[in-house]
């Protein structure tokens, strides 16, 4: 991280910190896991299953709800309140800006999600279950999960560059909910009769981030394998969207005036 | 030969206004001005004059539409150039969850300075802008008052040669005000360059080398505050009173105003001898009769007027 991005990044995760809805999102997760413990033991001999797939999934929606809250809020907020006026006389380029601001909600992101992965294996512990080979897969599902949330949180950022926060909202939950559906889509696609739907469909599967490969909990859950070349494909993946999101809006944020 | 502090060549900025037909309306128009190394320059207009405009198009907040500028030789485009400016933004708001001690420390951290540096900078600041004390309070328990010390702290925090503040008196009581004048007379002594934008002018008049007017977008005109006043025609003020019971002549009350008993009348220089030969006529008492130098203020209200009836705003490249 360079001299400018990191403090930068340093201050939007202080910010987060010291935001109490940060904290309600955190309280609400480890209720969610107090609750998968509760239906662990109503659940006779498939507690595993169903305390790994109740906690992974509220790790994962608890940090799409922050990646989308906070990350449509990560420029807007600064343009709006004007604290962006100040920092921006500073020696540091707009885009430096911007990168900054994801690393740093990035950071908070894979905080909150290391203290959730410790709620989850505390659940586990408390079923009295020893760790196994096999849980080896749901750290790299929620890995995964941090990947998507990566990229939702540079969607969020993406739009918040040009538009309203309510917009960047709703465009960002719009094609993480398109993303998640991809292969589906393209699938309707190849089923349809009509060229042109045909067409669509194939530009929508390959322009929106496939959220679909990002979804290990099942697999997970049941102990199953993921494969190495998943791992691979899915960092590569993510990285190459990130870096395109970011470049796009570092492109348009660096030509917008901050009124 | 140094290159100027600041250079403003033909800057010009039109903004869209309009939801369905764009329009676009100029806010700043071919603006051209050059402020020398060590001069404390005052730039005066009224709200909506461009002044915060040109502040921001200086700090690469907004985009010209035409022109350029360069500050101590070096574009506005360079981000290098920031390293030798300060800033303090109209009405400042900064991150309010931070304690005034960790935001300079913050903005310390983009002027490549060590921990112990920073440190050290971040106490004398909060010292000299009198934040010592509320250096560990959160901003969002500033008083606007105290916001507007941290701003200017935060602007001259990595001592830059170019200060703009953009309406620094903004929000201060009369000794914060006096404090800020210091400040800005400190630093005109150690060879800094201040450009102060503000709407209060016996601060500019108090301060300035030079001033510069801005009105509808358009520099009025640029000179030192004596040069500026000396460009009106001076007037002369009588000040006198009724000698006993008898009645003063109509056609003089109506040129005078009536303070306590005693009436102020205020002649063009030519016609002076004539009205004061007009009140011994009359058997007025004449207690003093003193030049009047019209202000800063009359000559800036001066223009503004002629700018309100004129052209409140120019439009431009209707599409």
């Amino acid at each position: 991280m360079s001299a400018t991005t990191g403090p930068v990044a340093i201050n939007t995760f202080r910010e987060a910190v010291r935001d109490r809805v940060l904290y309600n999102l955190v309280f609400f997760a480890l209720v969610m896991i107090g609750a998968a413990i509760f239906v662990g033991q109503i659940s006779i001999g498939i507690e595993r299953l169903v305390i790994v797939n109740l906690g992974l999934t509220a790790i994962s929606l608890f940090g799409l709800v922050m990646a989308i809250f906070i990350g449509v809020g990560l420029v807007s907020k600064e343009i709006e309140k004007r604290t962006l006026h100040s920092l921006l006389a500073k020696p540091i380029r707009r885009w430096e800006f911007l990168v900054g601001k994801y690393a740093g909600l990035l950071l908070t992101l894979t905080i909150n999600t290391a203290f959730m992965t410790l709620g989850l294996a505390a659940a586990l512990f408390y079923v009295g279950r020893p760790l196994v080979r096999p849980d080896v897969s749901i750290v790299i599902a929620i890995y995964f999960i941090l990947l998507a949330l990566a990229l939702v949180t540079a969607l969020a950022l993406f739009f918040s560059c040009f538009s309203s926060p309510m917009l960047s909202t709703l465009f960002t939950l719009a094609i993480y909910i398109t993303g998640i559906f991809a292969k589906d889509i393209r699938d309707f696609g190849d089923l349809a009769s009509s060229p042109l739907l045909k067409a669509f469909a194939r530009v929508v599967y390959y322009l929106v981030p496939n959220f679909h490969n990002f979804n290990a909990i099942a697999a997970a859950a049941h102990g199953e394998g993921i494969p190495f070349s998943l791992v691979a494909q899915n960092t590569l993946y993510a990285a190459c969207y990130v870096t395109l999101l970011l470049l796009a809006s570092s492109a348009i944020f660096s030509t917008r005036d901050l009124k | 030969m140094s290159a100027p502090a600041i250079e403003i060549i033909g800057l010009t900025k039109d903004y869209p206004v309009g939801f369905w037909r764009k329009r676009m309306r100029r806010s700043l128009d071919s603006l051209t001005l050059q402020v020398e190394e060590g001069e404390i320059f005052g730039f005066l207009g009224p709200n909506g004059a461009g002044k915060t405009t040109t502040l921001k198009l200086l700090m690469g907040l907004i985009f010209p539409t035409a022109g350029t500028a360069r500050i101590r030789g070096c574009s506005i485009d360079d981000v290098r150039m920031h390293q030798d400016i300060g800033y303090l933004p109209e009405q400042p708001y900064f991150y309010d969850y931070l304690t005034a001690r960790e935001l300079l420390d913050y903005y310390a951290r983009f002027s490549s300075y060590s921990a112990g540096e920073r440190r050290d900078r971040v106490e004398r600041l909060l010292d000299r802008v009198g934040l010592a004390s509320a250096g560990n309070v959160q901003l969002r328990k500033y008083s606007k008052g105290m916001l507007q010390r941290a701003g200017i702290a935060q602007a001259i925090l990595h001592d830059p040669k170019v200060i703009f503040l953009d309406e620094p008196m903004s929000g201060l009581d009369p000794v914060g005000r006096r404090e800020v004048r210091d400040i800005i007379v400190d630093l005109k002594k150690q060879g800094r360059t201040v450009f102060f934008s503000t709407h209060i002018l016996s601060d500019a008049e108090m301060l300035c080398d030079r001033v510069g007017v801005l009105s509808g977008g358009k520099l009025q005109g640029v000179g030192a505050p004596g040069d500026i006043v000396s460009i009106e025609v001076s007037a002369m003020e009588i000040l006198f009173e009724a000698r006993g019971n008898r009645p003063l002549p109509r056609e003089l009350m109506e040129r005078a105003t009536a303070i306590g008993g005693r009436y102020r009348m205020a002649v063009a220089e030519a016609g002076l001898y004539p009205a004061l030969a007009q009140l011994e006529s009359s058997n007025a008492r004449i207690l003093s009769v003193s030049p009047v130098r019209p202000t800063l203020e009359d000559y800036f209200l001066r223009l503004v007027g002629r700018e309100e009836t004129a052209a409140p705003e120019v439009e431009v490249n209707s599409r």
